[in-house]
């Protein structure tokens, strides 16, 4: 954390929910130090063949605009209402009752009004009105039209920039309007012109290349695999064997390659491993993981609808390729959105995949029939519930754990009781936190769809408050010391915030939890848990 | 002061004028051809922009999935919240449209003193949005009664039904009693001032609010206001009303024959209405279409289940597997990773020492 992020008593106090005398339309936007991310590195926007490539600073009066501009942006705008009759929706219908206001975690952090979700739209809705409608047209400001200008523009490539596409202010729209959509438009309209941030097009475009955000190419993917091997075998006797782009095994195994680069990822990472070495050993599940296809998540998401259409074509492909039955997929948030309401339309039908069947349970996951898709958590809580895993729970004793719900996992699909299923299988002291902070209201961790950059840390942990509130209550009231999570990007991200809000509370992903609790065949008596810290009763044992 | 509240009262005031003082010269132009004009206006606009909304497809189904998806059999899924099924989803647009369901959700963030948050239920503007849209639909349903004759027993009923409420004094010496109360329309009127007051005195509220959102308020709580004034304080001569109501919906008023003594306060109410319907597909009241076709709400969430399709699905550029072995070969087989194609093996140039030899 840099030198300049305020101290989590400035930030707090820094927080101001009185609403400022001047209208929001009349209030230029201050592009402030610490709550934007860097504009993108030109090659990288180049190498993915994006439109306006080009050096610039957001700090600067000239953004270095193509000349047509506001031209490209009303031509876009036009072209994505008809493409898309939730924007259309969503620009006519707003009533601005207020009920989204105070539901944006950045918002709740900033007390900025423009985080409020409905003014985050209407910075939109005030171009559409004034280019598309003819009560905009006729009464301009009476009817809440403005015309479009650098303010304007910069106005939108600011606060597109602080939304998290959580969708937590959908939830309470009474006409359902998804300020994430909205948002993926809108920086879809910014990515015209150039206007992307390099914490998003830099990992696209590594993406793109070698398969994954982080630029790994293959042999360094195996090898950083091999590092956790090495850990895996001192931490337990045994050694795993992962397989790499093995053609006709039963599955295709992707995750985020931030489990393979980061802690605690890693430790999510080797948790996967030690699962498919157990699952493997015992009823010889045939279990193969991807170079190419080696990145479940997907910043193209955050850049354009062809973009993330592009990264993610690389999971159908691979499979096909590679001959498998179907694919099950790690612990990631956005990754999960993208799969479970993009994929199959996007670069499906997957009619070369079989419908998921466990082949150790026998139960067939219905509900992924047609993307053939699993997450892991469904997947685990499943062998559990069939007494497939053979458990000590015990030893995940010295952590007092409490869930916290990724957005993605929850508002684009519904997954809330197989993660907890899953927890309390193999640890004995759950806490949620308050009813009105997860499962479907849950918070995002502050720094989602992109936002998880080095330079705006102070909008992070700002728009991180909410969920670190609700984690110190837990903290306080039971003594919660580990907040598990199944997204890639919360264990990227809440460490630092849990650090700056909640400082003795760590993260980890499910899957760490579940191998630690695993009871190996052939395991030496292990001390430690993944991370080399000492298993309960174990505190005295000798280290070797 | 704010400029957008008072453009929209100026505005509401100055329509009343100009009915008052219109329709002392032209009755039938506010008695009739306005109104007429008003309803095409309403219907074919309405109509526009729903076909408007419809013409532009669904590429993908993102719902708000606001519970637990349909998953393992022994997890219980929220049909209703994250609906895998047709039934589930008309429950859910159902609730949705008949109970503001998502708003009833509505919390309250409060920031307290020792820095923490709560979040707690806020039910009144759900209270206050489904009070207000009953009451302006009782008022709606009973007002039919001016396009029957007879008036059908189903709308007396209902008539009956919200004017339960009676205020008589019956003595020897004073007999004094009100027409009974309709309930829908002073509901319809204090819902109507409780959601302006609450623009006005919510800060975050007021500053998101637009004249577009004051302007429909004071036109329906002068529609109300005006409603009340006719039945309770002022005589209006209601056979007249309800021949030129018969009337218009019998089109025998295209003779722009206008009944005598229907009163001024009667066209400003009617110029309201009439001003309301033209201005109603033109603005953030198409909610009442919008709320229907929202595709967060009206698709079912089982979207890994059933396949989407998307009108438009341009192909795009792909880094397919061969370029990327192409480019990663030698790689790949020194770590030993299995490839499609070996590398041709090289042909060894002989090196210039070995070409001296």
């Amino acid at each position: 954390m840099s030198d300049e992020t305020p101290k989590p008593d400035e930030l707090f106090g820094k927080i101001d929910y009185r609403t400022p005398a001047k209208g929001w339309m009349d209030t230029p936007v201050n592009i402030r130090k610490g709550m934007y991310c860097y504009a993108s590195n030109p090659k990288s926007v180049k190498n993915l063949g994006l439109p306006n490539a080009r050096a610039w600073n957001p700090l600067e009066d000239d953004w270095k605009l193509p000349e047509n501009w506001q031209q490209i942006l009303h031509e876009g705008f036009k072209e994505r209402l008809d493409k898309f009759r939730s924007i259309k929706i969503f620009m006519d219908i707003c009533v601005r009752c207020g009920a989204c206001a105070d539901k944006c975690h950045f918002f709740i952090g900033t007390g900025d009004p423009k985080n409020m979700p409905v003014l985050r739209a209407e910075l939109l809705r005030s171009i559409y009105r004034n280019d598309f409608t003819p009560t905009g047209k006729i009464f301009g400001r009476l009817a809440g039209a403005r015309p479009m200008t650098l303010e304007v523009l910069k106005e939108w490539w600011y606060y597109l920039f602080q939304c998290s596409e959580c969708r937590r202010c959908s939830v309470y729209c009474p006409y359902g309007i998804d300020t994430a959509e909205i948002t993926i438009f809108g920086r879809e309209l910014l990515n015209l012109i150039g206007l992307n941030i390099d914490w998003i097009a830099t990992p696209v475009s590594n993406c793109y290349n070698t398969g994954n955000h982080l630029g790994i190419q293959p042999h360094a993917f195996k090898d950083m695999l091999n590092f956790f091997v090495e850990d895996i075998e001192e931490i337990t006797g045994i050694h795993v064997e992962p397989q790499y782009n093995k053609k006709g095994a039963d599955i295709l195994f992707i995750t985020p390659s931030g489990d393979v680069f980061a802690d605690p990822g890693t430790y999510t990472c080797m948790g996967y491993m030690l699962l498919f070495h157990y699952l493997k050993e015992k009823y010889g599940l045939d279990v193969t993981w991807s170079t190419y296809a080696s990145e479940g998540g997907n910043f193209g998401f955050f850049t354009s609808h062809e973009t993330m259409k592009r990264l993610n074509a690389k999971m159908y492909n691979e499979a096909r390729r590679l001959g498998v039955k179907w694919i099950l997929g790690g612990e990631c948030g956005h990754m999960w959105r993208v799969i479970s309401q993009y994929m199959d339309t996007m670069n499906g039908p997957a009619d070369f995949l079989e419908t998921p069947v466990n082949p150790i349970t026998g139960t067939r996951f219905e509900n992924a029939a047609s993307t053939k898709m699993v997450h892991i958590a469904e997947f685990t809580a499943d062998l559990i519930r069939h007494g497939k895993l053979e458990l000590d729970p015990g030893r995940n004793d010295n952590k007092i754990i409490s869930f916290h719900d990724s957005c993605n996992p929850s508002r684009g699909m519904g997954m809330f009781d197989e993660p907890r299923y899953v927890i309390k299988n193999v640890a004995n002291n759950f806490y949620d936190m308050p009813a009105n902070t997860i499962r479907e209201q849950t918070f995002c961790c502050g720094s989602g769809s992109g936002l998880n950059a080095g330079e705006d840390m102070e909008l992070r942990m700002a728009g991180g408050l909410p969920r670190a509130n609700a984690v110190k209550h837990v903290h306080e009231t039971y003594g919660v010391n580990m907040l598990a999570c199944v997204c890639a990007i919360d264990r990227a991200a809440l460490p630092t915030s849990m650090e700056y809000w909640v400082p003795d509370v760590d993260v980890t992903g499910v899957h760490e939890l579940v191998a630690n609790a695993l009871i190996l065949p052939g395991e030496q008596d292990r001390t430690t848990d993944l991370r080399g810290e000492p298993l309960p009763g174990m505190e005295d044992a000798d280290e070797g | 002061m704010n400029k957008y509240y008072m453009s929209s009262l100026l505005a509401v005031f100055a329509l009343a004028a100009v009915a008052y003082f219109g329709s002392m010269g032209l009755p039938w132009l506010f008695g009739i051809l306005l109104p007429y004009a008003a309803v095409v206006v309403f219907v074919l606009g309405f109509a526009r922009k729903v076909m408007g909304w419809a013409r532009s497809p669904v590429p993908f189904r993102i719902t708000t999935t606001s519970g637990q998806q349909q998953s393992l059999p022994w997890i219980q899924q929220a049909r209703i919240d994250n609906p895998s099924s047709t039934v589930g989803v008309i429950v859910r647009m159902a609730l949705e449209v008949l109970t503001f369901r998502s708003l009833f959700r509505n919390t309250r963030m409060k920031l307290h003193d020792g820095g923490k948050f709560s979040y707690n239920l806020e039910i009144f503007l759900w209270v206050g949005a489904l009070a207000f849209h009953y009451a302006f639909l009782t008022t709606l349903v009973r007002h039919t009664r001016f396009f029957f004759e007879p008036t059908p027993l189903c709308i007396q009923f209902l008539e009956n039904a919200d004017s339960f409420f009676r205020f008589e004094i019956i003595y020897d010496f004073i007999q004094f009693g009100l027409p009974g109360i309709y309930v829908s329309g002073l509901v319809l009127f204090a819902a109507a001032v409780y959601l302006f007051l609450r623009r006005l005195f919510v800060s975050n509220v007021r500053y998101i609010s637009l004249a577009s959102d004051y302007f429909p308020l004071f036109l329906i709580i002068g529609i109300a206001f005006t409603g009340i004034l006719m039945r309770y304080f002022t005589k209006v001569d209601i056979t007249a009303i309800k021949e030129l109501t018969m009337g218009l919906i019998t089109l025998k008023a295209l003779t722009f024959q206008v009944p005598e003594g229907i009163s001024a306060l009667f066209y400003i109410h009617l110029f309201f209405v009439s001003v309301l319907l033209v201005y109603f597909p033109f603005s953030k009241l198409m909610h009442m279409g919008g709320v229907f076709l929202s595709p967060t709400r009206n698709m079912t969430g089982n979207t890994r289940q059933v396949r989407h399709t998307n009108p438009w699905n341009p192909p795009v550029k792909v880094h397919t597997y061969e370029a990327y072995e192409d480019e990663y070969r030698e790689k790949m087989i020194e770590a030993g990773l299995p490839v499609e194609k070996m590398p041709e093996p090289k042909v060894e140039k002989p090196t210039e020492e070995e070409k001296k030899e």
